[in-house]
């Protein structure tokens, strides 16, 4: 019985790598048949590359000579098997990092990424304290503001409505 | 004949502007009705004379007079007449001439104002528009003179001078001119330069009034008050500038989208940004006598910003901080923001103990605490901006490398900004001035918190399961609740008490208090502009590909057939190549979409024009794309999908309506009062009779 389920289970094996054979071996040939990587791939990449020479370009867009070669080159290198990063890697040592949609992370480019947050969390401290500073706890009945200080009560807003339409007449 | 013409008549503008401030500073000085009325006028004059300049400008580039060096760059033959006019703002020089021209207008408009309240504004107002403009017109007499003519001087190199220089001869003159740019020549080039210049330029009205305040020591709010509609109407300029240099990149630059976090993008956005954040806290001052210093801060910088955003596309320092230093206006620029900028926060600092508030914030969930809160997230966003743009020309000027600060960098930062600010946008409108706590706030915002939460888990079952669009869906939506409930809650309350119809109720209302209705109405504008942003922004997608004829690609539920292709010669001497493409959804044929590349054969470049088909839900934009030569037997098309960007437009014909109905002119309190005495003075004289 265990001869026959194991007689049964190999065959099956050597279907399935028999399929597998008829699947994949036509597959990889037509991979070795058409290697070069489509307009989409290209895209991907140069979309995150700036043009060199024009201002503010992207690579996928900028219709100059010079970015139409870029561009074969790095379809180019996709079809060699180079990796998104190792592309970008090679443009910016070849032609500055000013080809990349973010300064690098080093040196004095840490300074583009540092200073806003520093800035603008300075800004809300200081707002802040401020507002702390002018702040002052209110008690409802002695202040002149009561009317405006409840606005959800239907008659006090219909009555504050009417106030202010009265005033535009 | 003409061009010396229009550029005496600039000079002596310069000279009658020069003479208005003097004048104006004279009479300030010595308290004379004589002098101020005599530097009004003066000012007055510089509008006709500049006008006059203008019109030679136009002249020449009408009819063809390349030897004048502007109309040989910008103009040819074959262009059309209006693209001719148009062409006054296409090149630099000229497009001083037309800053100048408007802002000599403005000034005109204001000297032209009843002025009986505010006497001694008036010297200040015309010192601070005459020096600005007499700036303007030194740039164009003396460094960009669109009349100049082209000589070769003694080595042969060409030179640009009014009068032939020493030595030099006369260029043979050009049979045609270069043309514009043909990214310029587009119906969209041809409104938005001058909308976001009319939005620069009437910002500068605001500041003048603020210097005016401070100079006199006037420091109440009356300055706001006088300004408030300029304001008003300069932010709506700008708005309109930078929409439709949005719309035009869409559909001229060819890459799908409508904003590249381009710094000349950014440039005009900064004032936008400062003077949406004055916009906001005038009202405070306003209504609770807070905030003069800060509104003052704000003012400053948003005129600062206006020159350094003239600054910033005008000298060349963008391509390169060399460039820059070459660039005979740029250090002059600078010179003029830095010069301006210490004099009104010197001007500040001394009037700094009379600008204290008169009253105090009670409580940090007050619309006025809140409306800070919106101020400090604006001016986040303008650091960030700011930083951005700056941080290149640092980086160059240091090390000498340059680099490039894009979009991921200003969406990564500013995205949650945004969302705070749509946040805020839906609590603010429903905290009172004065005093607010958590719980009022909470009773009044549940409704539409609950509804908004409601409309999202719908978006998240039919739409999307993105958590950042959730999540700007969710915003949107509350924002739109809380504006509609305001909308509801008022007109609903109104036609209780008054027995009116809902709809006359809202007329009412909207008439009665155009101010903050019409803010509400720009606050749902703003949300309608959102949907598209997010739409593009995140569900854009896209693909590329060369298609034999009668082949389809399919994206998004589309499939794209390319159907024919034809060459033409078309207007304005371009060489049209243009493909048919039949656009499916489906299965079921839905039209055609007619991408094209026009070659411009005066100045050899190509542009890429995409068909379109356009609906509430998604753009088809189809770009014939010249990465493969375009035959009959096959042409390569970048094809995206855009959901919701028509909601972008949609929001911007909105905004429109908001701004106008919020800027629409009251009756003139002094006037009806004047009227109502006069009324009441006939009916005593009749019953006495």
């Amino acid at each position: 019985m265990n001869r026959i389920l194991n007689q049964r289970s190999l065959r099956i094996t050597y279907y399935v790598i028999f399929l597998l054979a008829i699947v994949l071996i036509p597959a990889t040939i037509v991979h070795a048949q058409d290697p070069t990587p489509s307009d989409d791939q290209v895209n991907k990449i140069a979309g995150q590359l700036y043009c060199p020479v024009c201002e503010n370009t992207p690579l996928d867009v900028c219709p100059t000579e010079a970015c139409r070669q870029w561009r074969d080159l790095i379809r180019q290198m996709i079809s060699e098997g180079k990796s998104e990063a190792e592309i970008k890697q090679y443009f910016a040592e070849n032609y500055g990092a000013r080809v990349l949609s973010e300064p690098p992370r080093t040196g004095l480019n840490w300074f583009v990424y540092v200073i806003p947050p520093v800035i603008i969390l300075a800004g809300a401290f200081f707002l802040f304290r401020a507002l702390k500073g002018w702040t002052k706890p209110v008690v409802a009945s002695t202040t002149s503001d009561t009317s405006e200080a409840k606005p959800i009560a239907q008659d006090d807003y219909v009555a504050r409505l009417e106030e202010e339409l009265k005033k535009r007449k | 004949m003409i061009a010396q013409f229009g550029f005496g008549v600039l000079i002596l503008s310069f000279i009658v502007t020069i003479y208005s401030v003097i004048a104006a500073v004279m009479a300030a000085t010595r308290k004379s009705a004589s002098l101020t009325e005599s530097a009004r006028r003066a000012m007055l004059l510089t509008f006709p004379l500049i006008t006059l300049s203008a019109l030679s400008l136009i002249y020449l580039l009408v009819y063809n007079h390349f030897e004048i060096a502007f109309v040989y760059e910008v103009t040819s033959k074959s262009m059309p007449t209006y693209l001719k006019i148009t062409a006054w703002w296409g090149g630099q020089a000229g497009s001083l001439v037309f800053w100048s021209w408007l802002l000599s207008a403005f000034t005109s408009a204001v000297t032209l104002r009843k002025w009986d309240r505010d006497r001694e504004f008036l010297p200040w107002v015309i010192v601070v528009t005459g020096i600005t403009l007499a700036f303007f017109l030194v740039m164009v007499i003396f460094f960009e003179n669109p009349f100049a003519s082209m000589w070769f001087d003694k080595s042969g190199e060409m030179v640009k001078a009014m009068f032939m220089p020493n030595g030099a001869t006369a260029v043979p003159l050009q049979l045609d001119g270069r043309g514009l740019n043909p990214l310029l020549r587009h119906p969209g080039m041809v409104i938005h330069p001058p909308m976001l210049y009319l939005g620069f330029v009437s910002f500068v009205i605001p500041y003048a009034f603020a210097m005016a305040a401070l100079i006199t020591g006037r420091t109440d709010d009356r300055w706001i008050r006088l300004t408030r509609r300029w304001t008003l109407w300069a932010w709506l300029f700008l708005s309109f500038g930078l929409v439709l240099g949005g719309r035009w990149a869409y559909d001229v630059l060819g890459w799908g989208g409508y904003w590249g976090w381009d710094p000349v993008e950014i440039s005009a956005f900064m004032p936008w940004l400062t003077g949406t954040a004055f916009l906001h806290s005038v009202m405070i001052q306003e209504k609770r006598g807070l905030l003069k210093q800060w509104n003052m801060i704000l003012i400053i910088l948003t005129y600062a910003l206006v020159i350094f955003g003239t600054f910033l596309t005008r000298s060349g320092v963008l391509s390169s901080v060399h460039a820059f230093a070459q660039s005979a206006i740029g250090p002059l620029f600078f010179a003029f923001i830095g010069l301006t900028f210490i004099v009104s926060i010197s001007l500040l600092i001394k009037r700094w103990p009379d600008l204290h508030g008169e009253t105090e914030m009670k409580s940090m969930l007050s619309r006025e605490a809140l409306f800070l809160l919106n101020n400090l997230l604006f001016m986040s966003v303008l650091v960030v901006c700011f930083w951005g743009v700056i941080f290149p020309l640092i980086s160059e000027l240091v090390t000498g490398a340059k680099v490039t600060v894009g979009p991921p960098f200003y969406e990564r930062a500013t995205a949650p900004l945004f969302a705070a600010l749509m946040l805020l946008m839906g609590i603010a409108p429903l905290s009172a001035w004065g005093h607010s706590t958590v719980q009022t706030l909470g009773r009044a915002l549940w409704k539409s918190a609950l509804a908004a939460v409601i409309t999202t888990v719908i978006i998240f079952a039919t739409y999307t399961q993105n958590v950042i669009a959730l999540i700007g869906f969710l915003l949107i939506a509350f924002v739109l609740f809380v504006t509609f409930q305001e909308f509801w809650r008022a007109t609903r309350a109104r036609q209780k008490t008054q027995n009116e119809n809902f709809f006359k109720s809202l007329w009412t209302l909207v008439g009665r208090n155009r101010r903050r209705y019409g803010g509400y109405i720009i606050h749902i504008s703003m949300m309608l502009m959102a949907i598209g942003i997010l739409g593009i922004e995140i569900f854009q997608t896209q693909t590329q590909g060369t298609l034999a004829l009668n082949q389809k690609v399919e994206i998004g539920g589309y499939q794209v057939e390319y159907s024919a292709i034809s060459q033409f010669q078309g207007p304005d001497n371009r060489e049209v190549t243009r493909a048919v493409v039949n656009v499916y959804r489906n299965g079921e044929y839905l039209g055609q979409v007619y991408p094209r590349i026009d070659f411009y054969t005066d100045s050899q470049q190509n542009m890429t024009i995409p068909g379109q088909r356009a609906t509430l839900r998604d753009d088809l934009y189809v770009l014939l794309v010249d990465w493969q030569p375009v035959t009959s037997n096959g042409a390569t098309f970048k094809i995206y999908v855009n959901p919701l960007v028509n909601w972008l437009w949609i929001g911007s014909f909105l905004f429109f309506i908001g701004v106008i109905i919020a800027a629409w002119p009251d009756k003139d309190p002094e006037r009806a009062a004047v009227r109502a005495s006069k009324t009441t003075r006939q009916i005593n004289e009749l019953r006495n009779e």
